[in-house]
């Protein structure tokens, strides 16, 4: 199991070839306080920088960008009813897709810990 | 504009509290403290909250008859206005668009007048050329502070009784820890509360005196913005603009009678025609059904499909505990009940048109 983080500030928790998706606690800082979500739906495929969500704080509203290829194979349908969570566990219970890897040689190209915490000075 | 954002006389303190500073109309202001948005919107809802408002501009007229002479550059009776009361108006101009909305008070030996911002710029000179006879002078040296909410009276009471004297939109002169304020009773967020003007050398000392009661705590930029949304108050540069009038904008209950029928202010042919046919769209209170916040420009549909307007301010209200929004909507729709759809990133979302305000006003009158 290894955890990747892309300019984006999302983390991408892989364990085969299914990947975990969520923002970083420093994404979830920035945006404020999480009042709505929008997700896409099991089965959709998207490419890497695709717009894949919508995240409202009580300030604005911020697009989540895929960091990589794939297939949504769950939508944390938890978050609807909590977007709080969003701010309290966002490397955590507030993880937002579980994804089919479609070219996980992408992965290469995003941070580990060192390196992003590096990239938020 | 290459200037450095200007700094209140409160900078240090909101950057000792723990303040967000963004740049706001040029100005350093904190848009929110670690208690966050939401927080403070409820503590000035539920208790007490602290706005530093000094970027606002400050103006004393000075002379014979300002009340009257005023009434040639807004549509308001200020003539009317006795000495120890506010009232809220705005400038319009030739074509009965908004220049600004103010907040003028009858000081007794001079008018005191309270502009936005981003308009100071433009209000101060706009004075100063039309006000005949008139000293205009904008205050470069006293901080604006408002206290607002239902323990705002005890918070600032406990310093100042004359404070509790007041009623809404009174104004007075009293002495805070020792220093001459003006204190007046009124502010933008829908709650009791007080705008209370400090001379700068003394305003962080008094800053800190109010939030050391234990009701009251700092709030920033942005639980100011959600506090006047949810008390349906407009936002000049969002919601009103010079070329929107004073009856589109939903605001011909600031335009008094006397005005409304001899006219004589700016634009005074045009605000009058709306008043008798309408005008050709009107500012209302929306409320999205689902939870997806509706931001300014959205645009809204008719429940048959056609554009009737556009959202103007929106957002979440953390007291309704859920999106509103104000906006503009074409004549012959508004009606309170009416169902129409907002369209948030290309999909159709229900809405409902309401009354406004969100939440009911708490004002002491």
């Amino acid at each position: 199991m290894t955890t990747y983080y892309s300019e984006e500030h999302e983390w991408i928790t892989v364990e085969g070839d299914i990947a975990t998706v969520g923002i970083t606690q420093h994404a979830a800082d920035q945006l404020g306080e999480v009042v709505f979500i929008e997700q896409k739906e099991a089965d959709d495929e998207f490419e890497k920088g695709d717009e894949i969500g919508v995240i409202e704080s009580v300030k604005a509203a911020s697009e989540i960008y895929a960091p990589v290829d794939g297939v949504v194979v769950e939508a944390n349908d938890t978050l609807e009813g909590a977007p709080g969570s969003l701010n309290e566990s966002p490397e955590a219970d507030a993880w937002i897709y579980k994804v089919k890897l479609s070219n996980p040689s992408q992965l290469e190209d995003l941070m580990d810990l060192d390196a992003y915490k590096a990239f938020i000075g | 504009m290459t200037d450095a954002p200007k700094r209140t006389p409160l900078y240090d303190l909101h950057v000792e509290l723990g303040g967000k500073i963004v740049d706001f109309a040029g100005w350093d202001m904190p848009v929110q403290y670690p208690l966050g948005i939401m927080g403070e919107h409820k503590q000035c809802r539920e208790k007490a909250a602290l706005f530093d408002v000094s970027h606002m501009g400050q103006v004393i007229l000075k002379g014979d008859n300002v009340g009257e002479k005023l009434e040639a550059l807004c549509p308001q009776a200020f003539a009317a206005l006795k000495e120890g009361k506010a009232r809220y108006g705005f400038f319009t101009n030739d074509a009965g668009g908004i220049m600004d909305d103010l907040i003028v008070s009858n000081a007794g030996d001079h008018f005191f007048v309270v502009v936005n911002a981003s308009m100071r710029h433009q209000d101060i000179p706009h004075m100063a050329a039309n006000l005949d006879g008139v000293e205009v002078t904008e205050i470069f040296d006293r901080a604006l502070v408002a206290v607002q909410g239902p323990a705002a009276e005890n918070v600032v009471g406990t310093l100042c009784p004359a404070a509790r004297e007041l009623k809404f939109m009174e104004t007075t002169l009293a002495d805070i820890n020792g220093v001459e304020c003006r204190i007046s009773r009124l502010g933008y967020t829908g709650e009791d509360g007080y705008e209370i003007s400090i001379p700068e050398a003394n305003a962080e000392e008094i800053a800190r005196a109010f939030l050391a009661h234990e009701d009251c705590e700092a709030a920033g930029l942005g639980a100011r913005d959600s506090l006047r949304l949810e008390a349906g108050l407009c936002l000049y540069g969002n919601d009103i603009d010079d070329t929107t009038s004073p009856i589109e904008g939903s605001l011909i209950w600031a335009i008094q009678k006397r005005r409304r029928e001899d006219g004589g202010f700016p634009g005074a042919a045009r605000i009058q025609r709306e008043i008798a046919e309408g005008a050709a769209k009107k500012l209302v209170g929306i409320k999205p059904v689902g939870r997806a916040p509706a931001r300014a420009h959205v645009e809204i549909q008719c429940a048959e499909g056609n554009t009737i307007g556009e959202i103007t301010s929106g957002g979440f209200g953390p007291t309704v505990g859920g999106p509103v929004a104000m906006g503009y909507v074409a004549k012959g729709h508004g009606e309170p009940g009416e169902q129409v759809n907002l369209i948030i990133r290309g999909k159709a979302q229900p809405a409902e048109i309401v009354a406004l305000p969100f939440v009911k006003q708490n004002y002491k009158r």
